[in-house]
C-alpha cells in the first residue's frame, strides 16, 4: 500500500534529521578516538612536513 | 526564383517567427545571471556558463537541446549519468582541509544541524502538493551544495533540474546577504561576543589520512545510497592528505574541476528553456529553496546555542551558521559578524571547522535521505 504524504513527511523529518545527526555524532566520536590512537607529535609532524 | 528567395528569407526569419514569449524573458534571466557573475562576482565560475547556456537554449530553431544537439550530448553524458557532480566532488575533496574540523570534532554536529532545512522544506513541499520525488529534489536545495542538488534532482526529478540548480547556486552566493540578519535575530550581544580562543594544531598526519577512509566506510555502511557522493569527496581528500599523488590532486582541483564546471554549468543553463521553466511551479521552488537555506541557518544557530549551554559558554552560537555547505563563504560571514561585536574575536578557524562539517553534513544528509527513502520503497 503506498504511503500517504503526511506519514512520509513526518517519517522523513524524523529519520532524516535523526539519521544525519546520529551519523555525524558517531563520526565525531571516531575522530576523537583516532586523535587518541594517533596523537599529534610536534617533532614528528615537522619532520614529515620537512621531508 | 521568387519561391527560392522567399524560402531563403523564411529560413532567415525562422528564429523570430518561432520565438515564444517566454524565450526573451529567459534570455533576460540568462543575462541577469551573467551580470551577477561578471559584475557582482557571485559564483562566477558557475553563473557565467549557466547564464550563457540559458541564453543559448532560448534562441529558437537552433536545436541545441534536441536529439544530437551539442548541449544535449553534454547533458546526457554528464548530468543524466551523474558523472559531472561526482567529478566535481573529487575536486572539492582535494581542495578541502578538514584540519579545523578534526581539531574539534564536536563541532561536526553543527554540520548536521545546518542540514535540517532540507527535511523541513521537503515536508513543506509535500504539503504544497509536490510529489514525493519532486519534494526530495526541492528539499535538497537546502544542502546549499550545487553538485549534491544536481545529483539528487537528475535522478529523481530531472524536469526540475533547471529550477533546483539555479536556486542552489544563486542562493549559495547570497549567503553573505541573508545570514547576518538571522544570526543577529537569534543571538544576544553577549553570545556574539564569546571568544573561543585560538585553534591549536593537534591533528597528526595519520589522523588526516584516516579521516576520509573512516568516513567512507562508516557513513557508506549507514547510508549506502549516497556512497557515490561521499566516496568521491573522500577520495579527493585522501589524495590531498596522503601527499603521494600530487599530480592527481592538482589535476582534480584544477583541470578536471575546471573542465567539468564549464560543461556542468552550460548544460544546466541549457535546461532553462522558457517554455518549460516559466511556470508558477518554478516560483514556488525558488521560494522553497530560499526558505530551506534560511531554515538551515536558523537550525544551525539554535544548535550552536544548545552547544553553548552544554559546554558552559565555550561555544559561540554564531559558528552554527557556518554548519552549511557554502564553503568558505559561511565561515567568513561568521568571522565578520563576530568581529563586529568583539574586535579580538577570531572565529574564522572554528567556523571553518563547522563549515567543513557542513560540507560532509550536506552530502551525508543527502545520503541518509536517499537511503531512508529507498528503505521505504519509494525509489
Amino acid at each position: 500500500m503506498p504511503m500517504d504524504n503526511l506519514t512520509f513527511g513526518i517519517s522523513i523529518i524524523i529519520m532524516g534529521m535523526g539519521g544525519t545527526l546520529l551519523t555525524l555524532w558517531i563520526l565525531s566520536l571516531l575522530m576523537i578516538l583516532l586523535k587518541k590512537i594517533f596523537p599529534y607529535k610536534e617533532e614528528n609532524e615537522e619532520n614529515k612536513e620537512a621531508k | 526564383m521568387l519561391e527560392a528567395l522567399a524560402g531563403g528569407f523564411n529560413g532567415l526569419i525562422a528564429g523570430f517567427v518561432n520565438l515564444h514569449w517566454s524565450n526573451p524573458v529567459m534570455i533576460i534571466v540568462g543575462l541577469l545571471l551573467l551580470y551577477l557573475g561578471i559584475k557582482k562576482g557571485f559564483e562566477p565560475l558557475l553563473l557565467v556558463p549557466i547564464g550563457f547556456g540559458a541564453v543559448l537554449v532560448n534562441i529558437p530553431m537552433a536545436g541545441l537541446m534536441d536529439e544530437g544537439g551539442f548541449l544535449r550530448i553534454i547533458y546526457d553524458a554528464g548530468v543524466m549519468t551523474e558523472l559531472f557532480p561526482l567529478l566535481i566532488f573529487v575536486g572539492i575533496g582535494a581542495m578541502t582541509d578538514f584540519g579545523p574540523l578534526l581539531e574539534n570534532p564536536k563541532i561536526f554536529l553543527l554540520g548536521a544541524a545546518g542540514q535540517f532545512g532540507i527535511f523541513l522544506t521537503l515536508a513543506l513541499a509535500l504539503a504544497l502538493g509536490f510529489t514525493k520525488l519532486e519534494s526530495l529534489s526541492i528539499g535538497i536545495i537546502g544542502a546549499c551544495d550545487g553538485p549534491t542538488a544536481i545529483y539528487v534532482t537528475s535522478q529523481y526529478a530531472p524536469h526540475l533540474l533547471g529550477a533546483v540548480s539555479v536556486a542552489a547556486y544563486s542562493y549559495m552566493s547570497l549567503v553573505p546577504v541573508f545570514q547576518p540578519p538571522i544570526m543577529k535575530l537569534l543571538t544576544t550581544k553577549e553570545e556574539r561576543m564569546i571568544n573561543m580562543g585560538t585553534v591549536k594544531k593537534s591533528v597528526s598526519k595519520t589522523t588526516k589520512i584516516m579521516f576520509p577512509l573512516v568516513v567512507t566506510v562508516i557513513a557508506g555502511m549507514i547510508a549506502p545510497r549516497g556512497l557515490p557522493l561521499l566516496g568521491t569527496i573522500m577520495l579527493g581528500n585522501l589524495m590531498k592528505e596522503c601527499g603521494v599523488v600530487s599530480r592527481l590532486t592538482k589535476a582534480s582541483e584544477n583541470e578536471i574541476a575546471n573542465v567539468v564546471t564549464l560543461l556542468l554549468g552550460i548544460s544546466i543553463g541549457a535546461t532553462i528553456d522558457g517554455r518549460v521553466f516559466l511556470k508558477y511551479q518554478t516560483l514556488i521552488i525558488l521560494a522553497l529553496g530560499l526558505l530551506a537555506i534560511c531554515l538551515d541557518t536558523v537550525c544551525g544557530v539554535l544548535f550552536g546555542k544548545l552547544m553553548k549551554v552544554v559546554t558552559h559558554g565555550k561555544i559561540n552560537p554564531l559558528i552554527g551558521a557556518a554548519g552549511i555547505s557554502a564553503y568558505p563563504m559561511a565561515a567568513r560571514v561568521v568571522q565578520r559578524e563576530g568581529q563586529k561585536y568583539n574586535r579580538r574575536n577570531y572565529l574564522l578557524m572554528h567556523a571553518m571547522g563547522a563549515n567543513t562539517g557542513g560540507q560532509v553534513g550536506s552530502v551525508l544528509a543527502a545520503a541518509v535521505m536517499l537511503s531512508v527513502v529507498n528503505g521505504m520503497g519509494i525509489i
